[in-house]
C-alpha cells in the first residue's frame, strides 16, 4: 500500500489490483459499520427529514418505515453491489407515495440526505485515521451516487408512467359513448382530436356498438372546432366500421368548415347521412328504430 | 377446415370456426353457391364471428359470395365482424360495399326477415313504411 | 427482446401461419388487440403476394427496441420476378377494387415504416414496422 499524504486529492494508490481488492473490503467494513448502527443512523436520517421539511405529505410513522426501507435497501445494494432489487423498491416505493403529493424534489432529497448521514458516519468513525477514510470515502461515493440515481429516475420513471395513465383515463372520459335508448348511442365529440383521440374514439365506439347491440349511432360534431384532413378520413372511416357491425351513423353538426374538409378528400356527403343539430339527429335516429315519441296524453289517456 | 353449413327454412347458415386459408375461403364459397341452387335458398348467413383478422382476399370472396347469391335469388347477409377487425378493414381500405352487413346472427336473420317480407309485400303491390 | 422469427411462405397455410405469428409477436412486444389485429392484416397481404407472384419465400418477425419505442419489423422476401414500377404498386386504387390489387398500398396504410425493394428479376423485399410508446 503506497503511503498517501494527508491531501484529499492524494492520487489514487501505486498498485490497482490491492486498490480493487481493498474497495471491496472496505465495503465489506463500511457495510457492517452501517449494520451495526443501523437505529441511530436511520433515526438520524428521519430528523433531517423532518427538519429540511421533506416528505409533508406523509406522518412521521409513515416517514420512519419508509427511511427503514430504504435504509436497508441501501445497505443492500452497497452489499452487493447490484440494483435491480433497489431499482424495483424505488419503483414500487414511489407508486405507493406519487398519489400522496411526494415530489420529485423531495425524493431527491431524502436520498441525498441519507448520503450525509452516512457520510458524516464515517467522518465521525474514521476522522483519526484520514488515509483509511480517504479510502472508505473512494469506495462508498461512487456506490453511494449510483444509489441516489437509481432512486431517482426510478421515481421520475414512474411518475412518468402514472401521468400517461391519467392522460389515458382523460382521453377516454372525454370521449364517452352514451346509451340514450335501445340500440341507439351517441357520441359527442368535443374539442381538439388528435390522431390518437381519434383512433381511442373509434375503438371505444366499435366496441360499444358491440356490447349495446345498437342499431344506430349518431355522432355529434358541434364541438369540433376543425378537422384536418386525416381526422376527417378518420371520421369516415368510423362511419364504415361502424356499418360493418350492422349499425347505421349519422353525423351531426357539421359545420361548412368541416363540411368542405370532407368533400376536399373525395367524402360524398350525399352517402353519409348528415343531419344539422344532435335534436335533428336524435329524431332521425328514433325514426330510423322505428320510436315514436308521442305527448304523454295519448300514451296514458286519462280514466 | 370445412366450413359447417346449415339450412334453416329457405336460409342457410356458413359458421366458420377458425383461421381459414384461401383455399379454405374459396371451397366455402364454391359449397354456398351450390346449395343455393340446389335448396332455391333465399338468403345467405356468414358468421365470421371467430375471424381474427379478415384480409383483402377474405372481403374478395365474401363479395362473390354476395354477388353470386344474388344472381340466384338469394341474399347475403354477414354477420358477426368483431370491432377491432372492423377497423383494420376500414384502414386497409376494404369495404364490404354493395353487401349488407349485421352484429350478429339474430340480427342477421332479423335483417333477412324483414327482407323476405318487403319482397312479399311488394309482390302485393304495396309497400308498408315502418 | 430481440427474437427473430423465420416463416417459409409456400402455401397458403403459411400465409395464416405467418399471421398468427405475427400476432402472437405483437401481443408479447405489448402492442395492443387492436395493432395485433392490423399487424396480422398487413402480414396476410405482404405474405399473399409472395405466394401469388414468386410462389415462394420467406417472411423474418422480429421485435427492436428504439430509445421508449418497441417495434415489430416485418421483413418479406423473395426471388420472384420483381416489381417494374414500385412507385405506381404503392399507389392506391391498385387494390381497393378488389381485383388484382398488389396489396401494398394497404399493407402500407396499417404499418408505421414502409419500405419495397424490388427490381424486375431481382425479386422483392419489402420491410415494414410497427411501433408503440413503452408504458414501463
Amino acid at each position: 500500500m503506497a503511503a498517501r499524504g494527508k491531501d484529499p486529492q492524494s492520487p489514487a494508490p501505486l498498485d490497482p489490483q490491492a486498490h480493487t481488492e481493498s474497495t471491496a473490503a472496505l465495503l465489506r467494513e463500511l457495510v457492517a459499520h452501517l449494520r451495526q448502527n443501523r437505529t441511530q443512523l436511520r433515526e438520524e436520517w428521519a430528523r433531517r427529514i423532518t427538519r429540511a421539511q421533506l416528505l409533508t405529505a406523509m406522518t412521521e410513522e409513515e416517514i420512519f418505515a419508509e427511511a427503514t426501507s430504504v435504509y436497508d435497501n441501501y445497505v443492500e445494494a452497497l452489499e452487493t453491489g447490484t440494483f435491480e432489487a433497489l431499482q424495483a423498491y424505488a419503483r414500487n416505493l414511489s407508486e405507493r407515495i406519487i398519489p400522496r403529493g411526494v415530489e420529485t424534489h423531495e425524493v431527491v432529497g431524502i436520498v441525498l440526505l441519507l448520503r450525509d448521514v452516512l457520510a458524516r458516519s464515517l467522518f465521525a468513525k474514521y476522522h483519526e485515521d484520514f488515509d483509511k477514510l480517504n479510502r472508505i470515502l473512494d469506495a462508498y461515493e461512487p456506490a453511494a451516487n449510483r444509489i441516489a440515481n437509481t432512486v431517482a429516475v426510478g421515481f421520475v420513471q414512474e411518475r412518468e408512467r402514472i401521468i400517461r395513465q391519467q392522460q389515458e383515463a382523460i382521453r377516454e372520459l372525454s370521449t364517452p359513448v352514451l346509451q340514450v335508448r335501445e340500440r341507439l348511442l351517441i357520441l359527442p365529440i368535443i374539442g381538439v382530436i388528435d390522431p390518437q383521440r381519434a383512433r381511442q374514439l373509434t375503438e371505444q365506439l366499435l366496441r360499444a356498438i358491440r356490447t349495446n347491440r345498437a342499431k344506430v349511432v349518431v355522432i355529434d360534431i358541434t364541438g369540433v372546432a376543425a378537422m384536418d384532413s386525416n381526422v376527417a378520413n378518420h371520421l369516415v372511416q368510423t362511419v364504415e366500421a361502424s356499418r360493418l357491425l350492422g349499425a347505421t351513423v349519422i353525423v351531426t353538426g357539421l359545420s361548412p368548415e368541416i363540411a368542405q374538409t370532407l368533400v376536399t378528400i373525395g367524402v360524398d356527403l350525399s352517402e353519409m347521412a348528415t343531419v344539422g343539430d344532435l335534436q335533428g339527429g336524435i329524431e332521425e335516429a328514433e325514426r330510423l328504430l322505428g320510436y315514436k315519441v308521442l305527448p304523454l296524453e295519448e300514451v296514458a289517456p286519462k280514466a | 377446415m370445412e366450413v359447417p353449413i346449415l339450412k334453416q327454412g329457405l336460409y342457410l347458415i356458413a359458421s366458420i370456426q377458425s383461421a381459414l386459408t384461401d383455399a379454405d375461403l374459396s371451397q366455402l364459397r364454391e359449397a354456398l353457391i351450390q346449395r343455393v341452387g340446389k335448396f332455391r335458398a333465399r338468403g345467405v348467413i356468414v358468421d365470421v364471428t371467430a375471424l381474427d383478422v379478415m384480409d383483402s382476399f377474405a372481403v374478395r370472396t365474401l363479395r362473390d359470395i354476395a354477388h353470386m347469391a344474388r344472381l340466384r335469388g338469394a341474399e347475403t347477409v354477414i354477420v358477426g365482424i368483431q370491432p377491432e377487425v372492423a377497423f383494420a378493414m376500414v384502414q386497409l381500405g376494404l369495404t364490404l360495399k354493395g353487401v349488407s352487413t349485421a352484429l350478429d346472427l339474430e340480427e342477421g336473420l332479423a335483417f333477412l326477415d324483414r327482407q323476405a317480407q318487403e319482397r312479399i309485400e311488394r309482390t302485393r303491390g304495396r309497400i308498408i313504411r315502418g | 427482446m430481440a427474437e427473430e422469427l423465420l416463416v417459409a411462405i409456400t402455401s397458403d397455410l403459411d400465409v395464416v401461419s405467418a399471421r398468427q405469428k405475427g400476432r402472437e409477436l405483437a401481443a408479447v412486444a405489448g402492442f395492443s388487440s387492436g395493432d395485433q389485429t392490423v399487424i396480422a392484416a398487413a402480414i396476410s397481404e405482404i405474405a399473399r403476394n409472395i405466394l401469388m407472384y414468386a410462389k415462394r419465400g420467406e417472411i423474418s418477425l422480429r421485435t427492436v427496441l428504439n430509445g421508449d419505442l418497441d417495434g415489430l419489423v416485418v421483413v418479406a422476401r423473395d426471388q420472384g420476378p420483381g416489381i417494374p414500377d414500385v412507385t405506381r404498386a404503392l399507389q392506391d386504387g391498385y387494390s381497393t377494387s378488389g381485383g388484382l390489387g398488389l396489396g401494398l398500398p394497404g399493407a402500407r396504410r396499417l404499418m408505421d415504416d414502409f419500405d419495397v425493394v424490388s427490381a424486375p428479376g431481382k425479386g422483392t423485399t419489402v420491410t415494414m414496422k410497427k411501433w408503440r410508446r413503452r408504458h414501463a
